[in-house]
């Protein structure tokens, strides 16, 4: 770039640095401009994008001290000032601590390496007990290589050691945080040619206009002047947008896939009585699901009201004999009780229950479909939430078969993004028929479980609707579909609200 | 739902045909059993509780067999006449205690390992399924040679229970073994409540078992040796009791054994037991094309029922006594649609027409999202469930929230009755991250109310936060006040107080509408906005100001729908 070029091209900040490049030291470049030491940097970044500097990062050794390095430069090491506690009585080790003034961790290293310079002696008589030796006394009248090298201005260079210092230095870093090695990065400069032609130079501020204000339009100032040149090809920072959680954006378009398949939406409570979440759903007291283990219980309020009283005997005629349905019913006694707790409910199906019951017959045939948050009293882990997202459909008609729940859970698969489906039997207390859905995943090449699926038993459908209509069903849970669309491993962060993910996060475009 | 381990070769063997991997992988599945693993040794399956006769490697095999049409039809079973003394006598003092029990004798078992593995395994995952974790019936198995008949079925007092019960060196008696023994201490609650403990007793008066606790360590074991065995089912309902009878009696009848009947004497009637005769069926061919949306004839069902095992005359279905899943002719049906292959259906979409519809207020509340996401808010989504500490005491305010009873972790005990906490503690857990953070979340919230059916009322609140150096009222009030401008509603702030708030920087939003008859204004406060107080935002270790309003959603559409 040609030297005009490059000074139309410089931004305030740079500006400012060019005068201080002659020094070639970031520090001293500091110093001198009197610039924030970021302020610096990001100039000389941009100095050395237009290739006017070069940056030379290099690393250097040095020496700094440690925690007890700082106590020992001041107080003197520990060694000695232990050695000048002692005196030509055998005295209780502990007291010559406490008169040194050194604490009882300081013991092995002052004994230890006294006793190696044969500068004390010591004997065994109801505890240890020393005394200092002529030896001892000389070594108090000159100081150690290691005491003058703490006295040294830190940091220090490892480069410009004398071989002594140098063994000083070693027997200090073998001891506990006396001393230690930092590396640190240096930056220094260098003018490229265009930089020591460009530092002859001499640019006036005034000569180009940085920002454009409202005033220097109004006024025309700007006339005859030149602009200062961005770098449009550099990278700025980034901004946020306000937008859905990634969760909802999916919610969203699954629902539309219910939509334009013609289903209406079916909306709830997420409590539920045990007989909407379970005994409408021809589901006996008995069953594992219903266990404390299972389901999330209510501690107060413990019990809701029961829906009218025919139809609570209906139920319970059919868990015990089956009732009108035709059907031998669970055989056993079915508790009314039971059926009043409260729970979270545990599939979207007990709306689907509720959604029968409140029918005419003026209504079938009709399609529906639910969308929500369903609950299992489960501990989080990487793969287990205690709430996840179910969405369920029924279609209500007098001439559905088999043949057709297959055809629609091609269809809803389909739009889902799974172009092969397929079935193999299953079991369900509220369906029979009951199938289980694989679809081929098109990514992994692998068949993968997607949910249930059935048609209503004539157990749920007679009391609850009236009559025994075939009622076809499917309630496959979606999370999974998110964390694979997103990347996610662990079923945790589609809530955890991390912002920067939430800030990052791509668009839901399936 | 039980997954059993099966000997693959056993399995193979009992099926009467080999099929490669891939095929018998592929039959597994399209019977209706969740296939997990098939290794040299081991098919590894869940068996879905609806087919308890199929958890034994005989009651897979002889599934499977017919599935693949090697033997096809019902099979039948002989049952040897009772000799003189196999009887069971059922004592009047079991009748509040456990009032039935179903017998048999099985003879010329060939055992080892193996074999008594299978055994104790179909005896185990039929307690827990089928019985309900003991609850509704008890098998035992005890050695013939070791007993003496006729067998009596009585209640006694538990210190008058003494015997030494299986794993145990001991002699116990029946409260020691509940408080003592592990097999007690697992399943004494279901003996709670009864004065008196069931007991079989054989004619010398020995104890064979404590039902559904414990076999006697004397009589009630099962080794290679033994040949012959005294089989009991015990509950409250004989009909699942024969059932489950059954599935253990045909199963060591596959195994080579012959089956011999007892005479149960209860109440002055004499019962035969097992009965093995298959229970019969009305089967309307019409009910079953129209469900299945099919063509079949009359023959091509009785072929297909044939294959599952069933027989089939003259309209008639027999089904074998050992399956406990047919309560309706649907689940006939279904046996249909499995032999005729649920891959084999032509799918169809029919042509019915339905309007769709999305919920009217799920369409508002997506309104409301895209204000706030056009002013460039971040939507979360946080957990239904909170705690009272995070819902109410680092917010300052005393609730009455709604309480699980069972949660399996302590931070998540409680539902949320608004919404603000859980933006706080997102925010706190967020401190490292850019500011300002502005956010907003919509969800369920949850209040008790004894005028509802479950006694918690659910509404819909949004959450607006502003958190940054310069949140304050202003900012807020901007925000709300931009929505409510959006959504057309007239609306005043009035000056209010609460704890969460710095006092004098609070208000509610209050609308005033009229009811029906047009008579009388009617005011509401729909939300509450404000400053937070500085020790909410310590309580929650942060930093920033911060401003935040909560929205009743759910009135402020039932207000606009008005």
């Amino acid at each position: 770039m040609d030297i005009e070029r490059i000074i139309a091209k410089l931004s305030p900040l740079e500006r400012r640095v060019l005068p201080y490049l002659t020094s070639k030291s970031l520090n001293e470049i500091i110093e001198k401009s009197g610039m924030k030491d970021v302020e610096v940097m990001r100039a000389l970044q941009w100095l050395s994008n237009k290739g006017v500097v070069k940056i030379i990062e290099s690393e250097k050794e040095l020496i700094v001290l440690g925690n007890n390095g700082v106590n020992y430069k001041k107080n003197g090491l520990p060694e000695k000032r232990f050695l000048n506690a002692l005196t030509d009585k055998f005295v209780v080790v502990q007291n010559v601590l406490k008169k040194a003034g050194l604490a009882k961790e300081e013991m092995n290293i002052c004994v230890g390496s006294l006793r190696k310079k044969a500068a004390i002696e010591i004997k065994k008589d109801n505890g240890l007990l020393v005394t200092i030796n002529p030896n001892g006394k000389k070594l108090l009248e000159k100081e150690s290589l290691e005491e003058l090298f703490l006295k040294k201005q830190f940091p220090i260079n490892v480069k410009n050691l004398k071989p002594e210092e140098l063994f000083a230095m070693k027997s200090l870093l073998s001891r506990k945080e006396i001393i230690r090695k930092d590396k640190f990065k240096i930056r220094n400069i260098e003018l490229t040619p265009s930089g020591v032609k460009l530092s002859k130079i001499k640019i006036k501020d005034e000569d180009f206009i940085d920002r454009l204000t409202p005033k220097m339009i109004k006024s025309g100032e700007w006339k005859g002047k030149k602009f200062r040149e961005y770098d449009v090809e550099i990278n700025v920072p980034s901004i946020y947008r306000g937008k859905r959680h990634f969760v909802n954006q999916a919610i969203k378009s699954a629902k539309r896939i219910w939509l334009d398949m013609g289903f209406k939406e079916m909306k709830g409570n997420i409590v539920q009585s045990s007989f909407w979440n379970f005994d409408a759903l021809f589901t006996a007291q008995d069953h594992p699901v219903r266990d404390m283990h299972d389901t999330f219980f209510i501690e107060d309020p413990k019990n809701a009201k029961l829906p009218a009283r025919e139809l609570v005997e209906q139920i319970k005629n059919i868990h015990e004999n089956g009732g009108n349905t035709g059907s031998t019913g669970w055989r056993y006694k079915w508790v009314e009780e039971n059926s009043r707790t409260n729970v979270l409910r545990t599939h979207t199906t007990s709306l689907s229950g509720r959604m029968l019951a409140s029918l005419n017959k003026e209504d079938i045939p009709c399609k529906y479909f639910a969308l929500g948050k369903c609950f299992r009293n489960e501990t989080l882990d990487w793969s287990h939430l205690f709430e996840f997202n179910q969405t369920e459909g029924i279609v209500i008609d007098p001439n559905a078969n088999f043949r057709h729940l297959l055809g629609y859970l091609k269809e809803f698969f389909k739009k889902m993004g799974y172009e092969k489906a397929r079935f193999r039997p299953a079991y369900f207390p509220y369906t029979e028929l009951s199938l289980e859905i694989d679809v081929f995943h098109p990514v992994h090449k692998k068949w993968v479980e997607f949910g249930g699926a059935g048609i209503f038993r004539p157990e749920v459908v007679k009391p609850l609707l009236g009559v025994d209509v075939p009622v076809l069903a499917w309630g496959p849970g979606f999370d999974r579909i998110i964390l694979e669309f997103f990347k996610i491993n662990d079923i945790r962060e589609l809530y955890k609200n991390d912002l920067e993910q939430l800030r990052k996060i791509k668009e839901w475009t399936r | 739902m039980p997954t059993v381990t099966l000997n693959r070769k056993e399995v193979e063997k009992l099926m009467g045909k080999k099929l490669s991997l891939e095929q018998l992988k592929d039959r597994i599945s399209m019977l209706g059993t969740d296939l997990e693993e098939v290794t040299d040794k081991e098919i590894i399956v869940e068996i879905f509780p609806n087919r308890p006769d199929m958890l034994s490697e005989q009651g897979f095999a002889r599934a499977l067999s017919s599935f693949i049409g090697v033997n096809t039809g019902l099979k039948k079973y002989n049952v040897g006449k009772a000799e003189k003394d196999y009887r069971v006598i059922v004592d009047k003092s079991v009748d509040n205690v456990r009032p039935f029990t179903a017998c048999a004798i099985v003879k010329g078992l060939k055992l080892d390992d193996e074999k008594i593995r299978e055994i104790i395994q179909v005896q185990e995952k039929l307690h827990v399924t089928f019985g309900r974790n003991r609850k509704k019936l008890a098998i035992g198995i005890y050695p013939l040679g070791e007993i003496t008949l006729p067998i009596i079925f009585m209640a006694k007092k538990p210190r008058e229970i003494k015997f030494r019960p299986l794993e145990s060196e001991r002699v116990m008696d029946g409260l020691q073994i509940l408080s003592q023994h592990p097999a007690g201490r697992d399943y004494g609650h279901l003996l709670e409540g009864t004065d008196k403990f069931p007991v079989f007793v054989d004619a010398k008066g020995e104890i064979l078992s404590m039902p559904p606790i414990i076999n006697s360590h004397k009589t009630g074991r099962v080794n290679e040796k033994t040949k012959d065995v005294f089989i009991e089912c015990s509950g409250f309902d004989y009909d699942i009791l024969s059932k489950c009878l059954n599935i253990v009696v045909t199963s060591l009848a596959d195994m080579g054994a012959e089956i011999y009947s007892m005479i149960i004497e209860q109440n002055g009637k004499k019962i035969e037991s097992p009965n093995l005769n298959p229970f019969s069926a009305k089967l309307d061919i019409k009910y079953v094309n129209k469900m299945l949306g099919l063509n079949l004839t009359e023959k091509e069902i009785g072929v297909l029922l044939g294959e599952m095992g069933l027989g089939y005359k003259e309209r008639k279905v027999y089904i074998p006594a050992y399956r406990t899943d047919i309560l309706h002719q649907i689940d006939i049906v279904e046996d249909i649609a499995i032999a005729y292959g649920y891959e084999n259906f032509e799918e169809e979409i029919p042509n019915v027409s339905t309007i769709g519809e999305e919920d009217g207020f799920e369409i508002f509340k997506n309104r409301v999202a895209d204000i706030l996401v056009g002013m460039g808010l971040i939507e979360t989504i946080s957990y239904n469930l909170s705690n009272e500490f995070v819902n109410d005491k680092k917010m300052k305010v005393e609730s009455d929230c709604v309480k699980l009873a069972n949660s399996l972790t302590v931070d998540y005990s409680c539902l949320r009755s608004w919404v603000l906490p859980s933006l706080m503690k997102i925010l706190s857990e967020n401190t490292s991250k850019e500011y300002p953070q502005n956010l907003f979340e919509m969800g369920t919230v949850f209040n008790k109310d004894e005028k509802q059916e479950t006694g918690i009322k659910e509404e819909d609140g949004l959450c607006v936060v502003l958190c940054s150096s310069t949140s304050d009222f202003t900012k807020i009030r901007q925000v709300l006040d931009s929505v409510m401008k959006a959504l057309d509603i007239d609306y005043e702030v009035k000056e209010a107080s609460h704890p969460s708030f710095i006092e004098g920087r609070v208000g509610v939003l209050r609308v005033t509408s009229k009811t029906e008859d047009q008579d009388i204004q009617m005011e509401e406060d729909l939300a509450i906005l404000g400053e937070l107080n500085p020790e909410v935002i310590q309580n929650f270790n942060l930093e920033m100001p911060t401003a935040v309003f909560e929205l009743n959603l759910s009135k402020l559409y039932g207000l606009m729908r008005k």
